[in-house]
């Protein structure tokens, strides 16, 4: 019997196959996945935000863009995958509200984009498919066995990449 | 005070306390509008790590109608009002003088998006009144934001505001009711840990 395991905002977890990774009501957050095909084995990290340098509280790395990365990193090599095989997909990033004057929360779900590109890059993770931006939520499910990431959408349809 | 964790009960009571006033006068604006009963429950005030604030409406994917305020004077913080999304259809009903179950459509239309954010405004700019006559400090509210999608979704941006310096949110909760069955909605406030103090000491509890 296949386990989903869920995945908080703010949180990292892995998974070995048959064993898959969801993670509910993405909005501005990104959902980072990382898998490696030949080990069956794969990382979901739930991120709000682009940077930890800009936190005065930074000690959950699976919080930000840039420690999330590093985390899913030491995640697969603890676990004896071979990085140089590992590909990304993310999802999220979105822009949930249209009007908020002069808010920060504007364009916090782009931003968190470019910083998930800019780290999985820095990292040498290659971005295999990505569904990021528009103003909807989503709901993806990452199965480490065959790498799709599912995802799901109140009135912007059903996908898998 | 910096850390939620910090809080003692008589604090806690004391942020209950200011809730139940917002609250009950936020009821009362709500009920002239739509001319019925509007009972409130009692509030709660939690301290919740991000991933469980969705949990209090139902879960992270449940589709629901989001209003934003970002709340700026003597404290910063967040307002959100969340309803389920048969349940702001059913507010737009009662506003317009419709038939129960006439805005079927959702609420995508121009005129039930402005019927429901104004619901919103005077729901937050009631609360924030009866709050800002009780501590004497100068509360504002900004133009409300709308969103009709997961709850989580909606949260998310709200959340991450404040996710660079705090683990947890303090949220005090009320949920609207009319006729003590049908949900109307829930109510948060969520102050950033920097006005705690400023709170505390508007209400006296502050040690």
């Amino acid at each position: 019997m296949d386990n989903i395991i869920q995945v908080g905002m703010a949180e990292l977890k892995i998974a070995t196959a048959p064993n898959k990774l969801l993670t509910a009501g993405l909005g501005s957050c990104i959902g980072i996945c990382v898998c490696s095909p030949a080990h069956q084995f794969g990382a979901l990290a739930h991120i709000m935000l682009p940077s930890s340098t800009q936190s005065k509280k930074a000690h959950n790395k699976a919080k930000f863009a840039d420690t999330a990365v590093d985390l899913i990193m030491e995640e697969m090599i603890k676990n004896g995958v071979n990085v140089s095989k590992l590909y990304a997909k993310i999802a999220g990033g979105a822009q949930m509200f249209k009007f908020v004057g002069e808010s920060s929360i504007m364009n916090i779900g782009q931003r968190n984009a470019l910083a998930v590109e800019e780290h999985l890059k820095r990292i040498g993770i290659k971005i295999a498919a990505r569904d990021t931006g528009g103003n909807f939520g989503r709901t993806i499910v990452f199965d480490p066995k065959t790498g799709d990431l599912k995802i799901r959408t109140i009135g912007h349809g059903e996908r898998t990449i | 005070m910096k850390d939620f964790t910090e809080l003692s009960c008589m604090q806690l009571d004391a942020l209950r306390e200011i809730g139940n006033i917002g609250a009950g006068n936020a009821a009362t604006a709500l009920a002239q509008l739509v001319q019925a009963k509007i009972d409130m429950s009692v509030p709660e005030v939690s301290i919740l790590p991000f991933d469980d604030v969705a949990k209090l409406v139902g879960g992270a994917d449940v589709p629901v109608c989001g209003l934003y305020f970002a709340v700026s004077g003597s404290i910063t913080g967040s307002i959100l009002f969340m309803l389920p999304i048969e349940r702001a259809n059913l507010l737009v009903d009662m506003v317009l003088g419709r038939n129960a179950g006439e805005t079927a459509a959702g609420i995508s239309g121009e005129l039930e998006a402005s019927v429901i954010m104004e619901v919103g405004n005077i729901i937050s700019a009631t609360y924030l009144n009866a709050l800002s006559y009780f501590t004497k400090l100068r509360l504002l509210t900004s133009v409300p934001a709308l969103a009709t999608d997961m709850a989580g979704a909606i949260l998310n941006g709200v959340l991450a505001q404040v996710g660079g310096v705090v683990d947890d949110v303090l949220v005090l909760k009320t949920m609207f009711t009319r006729e003590d069955r049908d949900i109307v909605g829930h109510f948060f406030m969520m102050p950033d840990s920097e006005s705690l103090s400023t709170i505390l000491q508007a209400l006296g509890v502050n040690c």
